[in-house]
Formats: C-alpha cells, sequence, structure tokens
C-alpha cells in the first residue's frame, strides 16, 4: 500500500501513476478471529486501528454490513468541537479534538481537518449568562479556548449574518470555541479504513450481523450474510442500529432510543462562510458550515419521532430553511442539492456508553446521539483500550450502561430522560 | 408527511402532532422498588418494525394517542385514544381499537 509523500507523488508522475496500489484489501472472512468489531463506521474503523497501533493486536476484523462510511459516517454535518461542561464528557471530547489535529500525519491520509472556529450565536441576556458559566467551567477545566464574543466582535468576524433589529431572532452575542471546526468526513473513512489495514486488520463490507450465538456468558460466534465467523472478543460499534444488535445477543432493553437526523448540502458557491455558525435557542437548532468543495454543509433539529428509516421529512425541510433564511438571509436563492437522513443512537441522558456489557467477551459503543462526528477518534481510542484491557479507562468510568442505576446522569442539557429532549 | 388517523379529528399531517415515546412502558406503583422504577424510566426494546407508540395531538384536539407504527417503513396500522375508558367508550372493538 503506497504511502501519500512528495516523493511517491513525484515519482508516480514518471510512472503514469501506476505506482498506487488499493489503499485497503477485499479479504474473505476468516472462520476466526481474536475481536471482531461490529460496524465499519469512524468509530468501529478508529477502534481497530487503536487496537493494532496503541495495542499492538493483530487478528482482528471489522464487519460492515454496507459500505464503508456509508451510514452516519457519511451522512454527517461534518462539525468537531470539544465544548462540553460535564465531567467525563469534557476531558473525553477534549482528547478526541487533540486527537483530530494530528490525524491526517498519524493517518498519512489527508483528512481536510479545519480548525475555523465554532460560533454559537446568543439571543437573550440569560443565553450570555449560561454562556458565561459554562465556559468559564470549560477554561478552569482543560479547554482553554472557550470565548464569549459580544456583538462587535461578531460583527468583524461574520458580517453577513442578520444583525437587523427587527431580526426574527436578534443577536447579542456568540459563544466561541476557535479549535473548533470541520473535516472531510469520507477522508476519515478511508484513511481509518487504510490506515487499519496496513497494520493487519480484516475489512469485511456487505457482511450483516444476523445472529449472535452465546454459550456461558460469553459471545462464541456471530452469523453473518457471509458465513459464521468465532470471536475471542466482540464489539458492538453501530450507532442507531444498537439495539438490534442487542436483541441478537438476547440482552435485553438498552437506554437508547433510535431518532432520525436530517443533513442538507447546498450547490457549491464561492467562499461564503468561514466559521461554523450554530443558533442555539435551547438546542442545535440549526448550525452550518462551508465545505472545501463550495456546498453549504447544514442541518437542525431531529425529526422527533423514533425512526429506523434514513430518510427525512418535508415539514422539518421547511424548518431548516427557515433557520436557514433567519440567519444567513443571503442563502435565499441557493438551491439545495443534497438531502439525507441517518440513523441516531439517542441515549437517556444525551451521553454515550463506552463499556463492558453483562457478557463477559463483549463490549459497547453507543449512544452517541447527534454528536458521534466529532468523538470518532477518542471513540475508537478509548473503546479500543477498554477491549485490549478489559476495564474502562478512568475518563469513561461514568460512560457505562448502569450510570442511571447510580443516580449519574451525563446530561448536557440538563433535561431529563426522554432520548428526543437531547436533540 | 405521515398520516395521522386521529380519532377525533380525522386523518391529519404527523406535523399537527407531538411524539411521545415508547407506548409499552407500564410504570410500577409509586411504593415499587428503585430497581422497577429504573427499568420502566430508562430502558427501551427500542423496536426497528413495528411498535406502540403515544402521540398528543397538540394542533388539533391534545389528546394523547396509542399509534401502533412500523419504525422503519413509518405505515400507521392503529391509532386510538391514549386513555382506555375513552378508547373503549369510543365504540368498535371491547378493546376500543379505532379502524383506519
Amino acid at each position: 500500500m503506497t504511502r501519500f509523500s512528495a516523493w511517491n507523488v513525484i515519482r508516480n508522475a514518471f510512472n503514469d501513476q501506476k505506482g498506487w496500489t488499493r489503499q485497503w484489501r477485499d479479504p474473505e472472512l476468516k472462520p476466526e478471529y481474536d475481536i471482531v468489531i461490529v460496524g465499519g463506521g469512524l468509530h468501529g474503523l478508529a477502534t481497530a486501528y487503536y487496537l493494532a497501533k496503541n495495542h499492538g493486536l493483530k487478528n482482528i476484523a471489522i464487519l460492515e454490513k454496507g459500505w464503508l462510511g456509508g451510514g452516519n459516517g457519511g451522512r454527517n454535518t461534518t462539525i468537531v468541537r470539544s465544548n462540553y461542561a460535564c465531567p467525563g464528557n469534557r476531558e473525553f471530547y477534549e482528547h478526541s479534538l487533540k486527537l483530530w489535529e494530528n490525524m491526517s500525519h498519524d493517518l498519512n491520509y489527508n483528512v481536510m481537518f479545519s480548525q475555523r472556529s465554532h460560533i454559537t450565536l446568543l439571543h437573550t441576556p440569560g443565553a450570555i449568562d449560561n454562556t458565561a458559566r459554562n465556559y468559564n467551567i470549560m477554561r478552569k477545566t482543560g479547554t482553554p479556548d472557550t470565548e464569549l464574543w459580544g456583538l462587535d466582535q461578531l460583527k468583524e468576524t461574520v458580517p453577513h449574518l442578520n444583525y437587523s433589529a427587527d431580526a426574527r431572532f436578534p443577536i447579542m452575542g456568540a459563544a466561541v470555541q476557535k479549535r473548533a471546526g470541520t473535516a472531510r468526513h469520507d477522508a476519515v473513512a478511508w484513511g481509518y479504513a487504510r490506515a487499519a489495514d496496513m497494520l493487519g486488520v480484516d475489512i469485511i463490507q456487505n457482511c450483516e450481523v444476523t445472529g449472535v450465538t452465546r454459550k456461558g456468558g460469553k459471545v462464541v460466534s456471530l452469523s453473518t450474510s457471509r458465513g459464521v465467523v468465532r470471536a475471542g472478543k466482540v464489539g458492538f460499534a453501530v450507532a442507531g442500529n444498537t439495539s438490534r444488535l442487542w436483541g441478537m445477543a438476547d440482552l435485553g432493553r438498552l437506554p437508547i432510543e433510535s431518532h432520525k437526523l436530517q443533513a442538507f448540502v447546498s450547490e457549491p458557491l464561492k467562499p461564503l462562510l468561514d466559521q461554523v455558525v450554530v443558533f442555539g435557542v435551547g438546542g442545535a437548532h440549526f448550525y452550518i458550515s462551508q465545505s472545501d468543495k463550495g456546498g453549504m454543509v447544514f442541518g437542525g433539529d431531529i425529526d422527533w419521532y423514533k425512526s429506523y428509516a434514513q430518510r427525512g421529512n418535508l415539514p422539518i425541510v421547511q424548518d431548516v430553511a427557515e433557520a436557514a433564511m433567519s440567519v444567513l438571509p443571503c442563502l435565499g436563492r441557493v438551491k439545495l442539492l443534497r438531502h439525507w437522513s441517518g440513523v441516531m443512537d439517542m441515549s437517556m441522558d444525551g451521553s454515550f456508553f463506552i463499556c463492558k456489557t453483562p457478557l463477559d467477551n463483549l463490549y459497547l459503543n453507543a449512544g452517541w446521539n447527534y454528536g458521534g462526528f466529532k468523538a470518532s477518534p477518542a471513540s475508537g481510542w478509548y473503546f479500543a483500550d477498554l477491549i485490549a484491557n478489559d476495564r474502562p479507562h478512568r475518563v469513561v468510568e461514568n460512560h457505562d450502561l448502569k450510570r442511571f442505576e447510580r443516580g449519574v446522569n451525563i446530561d448536557e442539557r440538563g433535561a431529563g430522560p426522554d432520548p428526543k429532549l437531547h436533540g | 408527511m405521515i398520516r395521522i388517523p386521529c380519532p377525533f379529528c380525522g386523518e391529519r399531517d404527523h406535523s399537527e402532532f407531538s411524539y411521545g415515546g415508547d407506548g409499552s412502558v407500564e410504570y410500577p406503583p409509586l411504593d415499587a422498588s428503585a430497581e422497577a422504577w429504573h427499568d420502566a424510566v430508562f430502558l427501551r426494546e427500542n423496536i426497528c418494525g413495528v411498535q406502540v407508540e403515544t402521540w398528543q395531538h397538540v394542533q388539533g384536539c391534545r389528546m394523547w394517542l396509542r399509534v401502533t407504527r412500523d419504525t422503519m417503513t413509518h405505515e400507521i396500522h392503529d391509532v386510538k385514544p391514549a386513555h382506555k375508558g375513552l378508547a373503549k367508550a369510543l365504540g368498535g372493538a371491547s378493546d376500543g381499537t379505532a379502524t383506519r
């Protein structure tokens, strides 16, 4: 597998570009592996990579029911940030941001991570006070670049928002994280796949798990559309489809409900927006950035009702369009190019699970709600650490399924045990 | 886009309603164990396929409804008032099943 380097680019220029090799193998499913990761999304791929890289483990397979990057990995709005306030979350997402900063070098793949600032608009004095409190907590606990901007500073940086006095949502200021930004989601999938494959991981696509065979408190094998595979350890990293796999393993219920979230891309435009702009009003009501191809990438609220359908509905399209117009009126004539939806694992407190399960050799990675993209590297890092060491890292020690029994809710929104309220 | 036949108002677009949650949850008596309450509050089956769920017709009659819907295809199989007494009183089957 050819490394990407200036030398290889020059060499292949004289070689009719014939020196490039395929970026990852397409192996047959072996009958047995030491570790099987179910789910070839960004989290599953990152997990396999870190299992190989950080822990020197071999004989690992990733089973992906569709094609790499075809799930939520290819359906998100690419936002990366670490401005989380709750203990556990803030260390995790900050570590993730640091992994993002070095990802292209680490993977030898340009993931186009662009630290262009994340700007959350504030529309009430209460929102400003709340931000001041939260962002001060973040500054004191390891996220040093969270800032609170007044109107003047915001107008200077993003002059074309709707600042008129009779705007539907008059802007008073903004909560800003400068090291936050966006990345090219496909590149993250391909980068991790290529790097994991280089370290010996088998990536098996078009391989859907159809059954889980247990014996004596352990998973013995998985039945798949490409055959039966025995595994020493198994990790589930399947986001919105977690409950389906959990049911196959006969493990009962989970504090997760699957909801759908739509996302949109416009026709390519000349550089229009240099940052990620978010319009909050009590949630992630609308968020927008511009990809390096020029399309505006944006999204809004979840569809609000439970669904596995991966397709959206028109009332939300109208809702998001209205929010877009109220924030960036200049978008009025821009054409919508693409529109899609993903299935998300909404949890009871809006935070994730990286934990052991009732079965000795089964590990769970789930509950990412609508914020899994930014977590991809740390999710892989800590899930790999858990699987390799058979115990959770201190950072994620409260991110287990039993935290509600202990009275622990990692609830950034403070919304309570109703999954749809964490969207 | 999903049409929900409200037993009181007739067939309406889903955007007139607000999704509640899993309608199969049975809340235990108030003096039940913490474990029983934890399970009822936090654990869900999260069915991919036909499930029973609650919706409120917030822009219509504001009644709570028990809807049987396929969470993959969004096809609605049954709608009846969530209140069991009302469901029975509205007629039809003795369990108050509304006609689609």
